[in-house]
């Protein structure tokens, strides 16, 4: 059984906010849920398949209570910022066996009017809480690692960042538009060794939501049909501490999973959305994806050729959560609204993909140094 | 410096007792598995690799190389260096490098195990061998 073309993605919406402190989390939730099911000309009542992750306040059945769904499928998967990549495979799965027919997904919170709650301790808290793991040091023992083995440097590490910010100045709601240079990147403040300030992503409030549904559906609604053809998940972590090797993610399980079950290559990829927590990030999901080869990566994103109508591989033409927005600290919804607006031609005129029928939205979650999941998705244009 | 700083006491449960019983003693141990020879951290009763239930206690040397790093250079306690470190004994485990000039950490060098004190049992972190 595949999940190939069984599920079409009807509806999106990306809350315009960076900064909301006059709102509520459930409300941002709500508010984007809205968003999303009036672009699909749908209401409320159509909704049958409810996805939320640790972001959603008390989890799923508040949610569904405060938004006053009716639902016959829930899915409460909690991967960090993929999360939603994976409600995206979960929500064709429910929607090919039947169990729901609409489902809505959604993501928001605000990071950056207060402090999140602190991530559940695993097994391993004893062990490692006391060493001050954060997002940036942990992506740092990535990039430190990578440059060893493979010579990848700051500056090709930077082109990422520059890529992103010809993007986001096209964004009239990305949060840093201004366009920066690799020499920008570089001289940025040091914030944890090897990755500057402008290696590291925004922090926003805000949120995201989409409508999954069946292709009958979807055909029956007015939007341009985008539809799912491969999807995979993994998940890494250093396993006790045999093999360790910080310069690959678990998108070297879940990426040709995903290509696999669509039947297509990284060479007919017209657009890429790759989560972009850090620079460093980009580069060896590029590398994990198979964009180029281990090691490469940071030759392959050098010199613009991740700018749409310059490059190769356009990649994250909203600016991404480098430049634009990163909800939540979870960059999965926005890695799939940005694909599903190029295939749907409704990207900026300045940074969309000509005849672009094939994307990718690939992210991870949790730490990429520590434990991480993966997720991957192939959208086409029908 | 970091000796200033407070770390958190280990929570311990059934499953971990003994590896905190002997830090109080000075020995740093890690688990090998009598099955399939492997040994892994942090410690399990069941192997991760194989498995099996037949794990046992054994004292490392503390003796290790450092895979990665990165120092932080700011945060409430001032800055710090999170690494992992691979023990001569093979498991690599992620650790802060102590007591030590941080900007001359390399990777591949070699260091070795201190502990630094809690309110309960001490937690191993390692500095410049």
């Amino acid at each position: 059984m595949t999940i190939k073309g069984k599920a079409y993605i009807a509806g999106i919406y990306e809350h315009p906010t960076r900064h909301a402190p006059d709102k509520s989390t459930a409300q941002l939730h709500a508010e984007v849920a809205k968003g999303a099911i009036e672009d699909a000309g749908l209401t409320k009542a159509d909704i049958d398949g409810y996805f939320c992750a640790g972001d959603a306040p008390g989890g799923a059945w508040p949610m569904v209570d405060y938004l006053g769904l009716k639902v016959r499928h829930v899915d409460s998967t909690e991967t960090g910022g993929c999360s939603y990549l994976i409600h995206l495979g979960h929500a064709a799965e429910a929607i090919a066996a039947g169990k729901c027919s609409i489902a809505l997904v959604t993501l928001a919170g605000k990071p950056r009017t207060g402090p999140m709650p602190p991530r559940a301790a695993g097994a391993e808290a004893d062990f490692e809480a006391a060493y001050g793991a954060t997002t940036h040091n942990a992506y740092g023992m990535c990039a430190m690692r990578h440059m060893h083995d493979y010579g990848t440097t700051s500056e090709q590490l930077a082109w990422i960042k520059v890529a992103a910010s010809h993007h986001a100045q096209y964004n009239p709601h990305a949060m840093l538009k201004e366009v920066v240079t690799v020499e920008d990147v570089i001289n940025s403040p040091m914030i944890s060794d090897p990755l500057h300030r402008m290696d590291c992503c925004v922090v926003t409030d805000g949120g995201g939501a989409m409508i999954v549904t069946t292709p009958e559906i979807a055909k029956s609604l007015k939007k341009p049909l985008v539809r799912l053809i491969g999807h995979g998940e993994a998940m890494k972590g250093p396993r006790g501490g045999k093999d360790l090797d910080l310069t690959y993610s678990a998108g070297v399980w879940s990426g040709p999973r995903a290509f696999e079950e669509a039947g297509v290559t990284p060479k007919d990829i017209k657009y890429a959305s790759i989560y972009d927590s850090f620079t460093i990030t980009v580069l060896m999901q590029l590398e994990d994806l198979g964009f180029c080869k281990k090691g490469e990566g940071g030759k392959f994103v050098a010199d613009g050729n991740l700018i749409s109508g310059v490059g190769k591989l356009p990649f994250n033409t909203d600016g991404g959560g480098l430049c634009s927005n990163h909800p939540v600290n979870r960059g999965g919804m926005t890695k799939i609204l940005e694909a599903v607006r190029q295939l749907r031609g409704e990207a900026h005129p300045k940074v969309q993909v000509q005849n672009c029928d094939l994307a990718i939205a690939h992210g991870t979650g949790g730490l990429l140094g520590v434990r991480h999941a993966a997720s991957t998705c192939i959208l086409e244009r029908v | 410096m970091a000796d200033s700083k407070r770390y958190p006491a280990p929570a311990t449960n059934p499953e971990t007792a003994p590896f905190w019983e002997a830090a109080k003693a000075g020995k740093f141990m890690i688990k090998r598995c009598t099955a399939c020879g492997e040994a892994h951290y942090f410690p399990r009763s069941i192997c991760p690799f194989c498995f099996s239930d037949k794990t046992v206690w054994e004292e490392s040397s503390g003796e290790a190389t450092v895979y990665t790093y990165s120092l932080m250079r700011k945060s409430p306690t001032g800055p710090y260096a999170i690494a992992y470190v691979t023990l001569k004994e093979g498991p690599s485990l992620q650790t802060n490098i102590v007591d030590c000039d941080l900007e001359k950490i390399k990777i591949g060098q070699k260091v070795k195990l201190v502990w630094k004190p809690t309110d309960g049992a001490p937690l191993p972190f390692f500095t410049a061998a």
